[in-house]
């Protein structure tokens, strides 16, 4: 009967409150009482920190004009919560949860910063955190390897995908303990951390769908999974010498590279060096630069190169070719 | 240049609000509208209305309109402290609030209107106001015309010609512009010179500058051949046919709920109860009999209306009963000259009949409307 009443909590995407997490394993036993704890709390949702999102044009604060919600209030997903003003833009903040405002963290005419805190939204415990809204390009170099999610001021390392698989099963970052370099947390520790909890909870479809993309961009852990989970916090792992060699299959990513990196390998690489008298082109440029800024660009050397280059390669086609593979032929472009 | 009237096609797009190819347009990439009402409040609301309902992934929009005379005013600002109230109501010249931020400017059928749409991410006002310098110079080579890093445009690197302003939601954004051709320059700095003092606010103040008109550099330059020229570029810089379609605000049909949105930009809680807070400090110099008067009048005045009011009268001069009546009449009412009138009047009918009474009482209401 125990079972039976948790699988329909299932359905309406079991959360773990932060009460639960603290009992782990007994947290199965206890699964008749969890639902009386998540009653008698008080606050039980999570209290996120919404934070100012970029605007664009390289803008890092705006004034606060004007506040649409107060403290107290409820909002949904999309509804305005404050206008502010930056250099003659008026931009209307619009909320990324649905939720109750717990703290404005601005007044009126008060300078606001990009990538601070805004409000404090506490999130409905049933509904669970809404998707991350692409709002803006921010820039690619910083982000691309992993997105820092803060909560609560610790700093959790997850790849994008990784993080689908945990909002995909209602899986809070911060709880699981991460086994990959820098206590980044891996695929591997969402699978372990579910397969803790399955039993008779978790649904068996979506685990189903995850599993095969994932496959293609994750490396291979190479960590002992057992031994690093019963680890919390960020202790470094001291390093094993076990004195014999070990043997794995290269899968995935790395298999990608070999092949690409023995291809390039195998062309026939062409070097020459010259020295060049660039005082005439230097004299060029400067004369050509305030023509190009009236068309709005700003003239380097490199188009010359470039241009120098294609004119160079209409001389020498040879250098444009590409072989076969076996280089046997060649193809003029 | 083909004008076409506008059918289905805003009206498709506007169900239509998943990323589906348009197939009603005639090339990928862009759209050019222009209005053909002249009423500021409707073109606004045009300008609402795609914010809001147009899907801007597939194609950007440029709109193009025109006023007859109005002073609009940004989003944050105080018209009090933006322009002469009491000019605009003589002259019958609007007075708008748009919905993006920046400072005021006067418009009227010498000043054309280019409003930018497109998606959030794509925003870029540098962009559009190069596209509309490249369009100057392709029509006039010889004109000075270069962009500033306050986004404004200058001519002959002096004068004004372009202001900028922009708006951004969750997924849209737009940035518009005005472009001065034959505009009455007259006008314009009469009505922009605010003649109340002793205002304290954290509004966005407007930047003054001198303003010239492009006709006054060149006389054969029309409003028409601008908007022609602008709209060119932008075909151009999309790829897609030169072609403007004109668009009536008022059709509801096409544009589901404009109407709404044109009365609320008309609405008095709009132009003026989204005033920031912001406080009068001033002295009343009274002529009364043979001597003068200093009044001080302190009053602070939240969403249009006013939240607290003193006014330093010499004891008894107004009976106290009477004064403190018309402070508590005055708290919470608009501050707005009509309404006060209106406020002054019912009350004055209740006092005593005694001429001295109602001329003191006229000679303080008239001042105190004043500062209104």
């Amino acid at each position: 009967v125990c079972i039976h009443h948790v699988r329909s909590c299932s359905s309406i995407r079991f959360i773990k409150s932060k009460y639960v997490c603290v009992f782990d394993k007994s947290a199965l036993k206890f699964s008749h009482q969890q639902r009386l704890f998540r009653t008698s709390a008080v606050p039980c949702g999570q209290i996120v920190q919404f934070k100012l999102s970029d605007i664009g044009e390289g803008i890092t604060e705006v004034t606060v004009k004007e506040w649409y919600v107060k403290e107290g209030d409820s909002v949904s997903q999309f509804d305005s919560i404050c206008e502010v003003q930056s250099d003659k833009a008026s931009v209307t903040i619009t909320s990324r949860y649905d939720g109750i405002i717990r703290k404005l963290h601005y007044s009126i005419d008060d300078i606001a910063f990009v990538g601070k805190p805004l409000v404090d939204i506490e999130i409905d415990a049933s509904k669970g955190v809404a998707p991350e809204e692409d709002v803006v390009e921010t820039p690619p170099m910083s982000h691309e390897e992993h997105t820092h999610q803060e909560i609560k001021g610790h700093k959790t390392l997850a790849t994008p995908a990784v993080r689908r698989l945990a909002m995909e099963n209602n899986i809070k970052l911060s709880e699981v303990v991460g086994t990959g370099k820098d206590n980044r947390i891996l695929k591997e520790d969402i699978l372990n951390y579910l397969a803790k909890q399955t039993g008779a909870i978790l649904p068996p479809s979506p685990k189903a769908e995850i599993v095969p993309p994932l496959q293609k961009t994750e490396p291979v852990p190479a960590a002992p999974k057992d031994k690093a989970r019963k680890i919390p916090g960020p202790v470094s792992r001291p390093i094993v010498f076990s004195g014999k060699d070990k043997t794995e299959p290269v899968t995935g990513f790395q298999k990608a590279m070999v092949k690409t990196m023995s291809a390039a390998l195998k062309i026939p690489h062409f070097g020459y060096c010259d020295e060049i008298d660039l005082t005439q082109l230097v004299q060029l440029r400067e004369e050509m630069k305030p023509l190009a800024e009236i068309r709005g660009v700003k003239l380097s050397f490199m188009p010359f190169f470039i241009k120098a280059a294609s004119l160079g390669l209409l001389q020498y086609p040879i250098l444009n070719a590409s072989l076969d593979e076996n280089c046997q032929n060649v193809t003029y472009k | 240049m083909v004008l076409q009237p506008l059918k289905n096609c805003l009206g498709l797009s506007y169900v239509l609000r998943t990323p589906k190819a348009c197939f009603w347009s005639t090339a990928s990439g862009g759209l050019i509208i222009q209005s053909v009402s002249n009423d500021v409040y409707q073109n606004l609301a045009v300008e609402d209305w795609i914010h809001d309902h147009m899907d801007l992934e597939k194609q950007q929009v440029l709109f193009l309109w025109r006023n007859s005379p109005a002073v609009v005013i940004g989003r944050h600002q105080n018209p009090w402290q933006e322009c002469n109230l009491k000019l605009l109501r003589q002259k019958n010249i609007k007075l708008a609030r748009r919905r993006s931020g920046g400072g005021t400017v006067y418009h009227d059928l010498g000043n054309i209107n280019l409003t930018f749409f497109t998606t959030r991410k794509k925003y870029e006002r540098m962009e559009n106001l190069k596209l509309v310098v490249k369009a100057l110079k392709a029509l006039r080579p010889q004109l000075d015309v270069h962009v500033t890093d306050r986004y404004d445009i200058l001519l002959d690197r002096k004068y004004k010609i372009s202001g900028t302003a922009a708006k951004l939601g969750r997924t849209s954004a737009y940035h518009h512009c005005t472009l001065l051709c034959n505009a009455d320059k007259f006008v314009l700095s009469s009505v922009l010179k605010s003649p109340y003092k002793g205002l304290k606010s954290n509004a966005t103040p407007s930047v003054p500058a001198s303003v010239k008109n492009l006709f006054e550099e060149d006389p054969s330059l029309t409003s028409e051949m601008l908007l022609d020229a602008i709209a060119k570029e932008y075909a151009v810089q999309h790829q897609i046919d030169h072609h403007i379609t004109l668009i009536n605000p008022a059709d509801e049909a096409l544009l589901p709920g404009i109407s709404n949105k044109t009365k609320e930009l008309q609405t008095w809680e709009w132009v003026y109860g989204k005033t920031p807070k912001f406080s009068v400090s001033t002295c009343l110099n009274m002529a009364y009999k043979d001597s003068v008067l200093d009044i001080k009048v302190n009053m602070d005045v939240k969403h249009g209306r006013i939240e607290v009011c003193n006014i330093d009268l010499p004891e008894q001069w107004l009976p106290p009963g009477l004064y403190s009546e018309l402070v508590k009449s005055l708290t919470g009412s608009k501050f707005c000259p009509k309404e006060t009138t209106t406020l002054v009047t019912t009350l004055l009918r209740v006092c005593p009949q005694d001429d001295e009474l109602h001329s003191r009482w006229s000679l303080l209401c008239e001042n105190m409307i004043k500062l209104m």
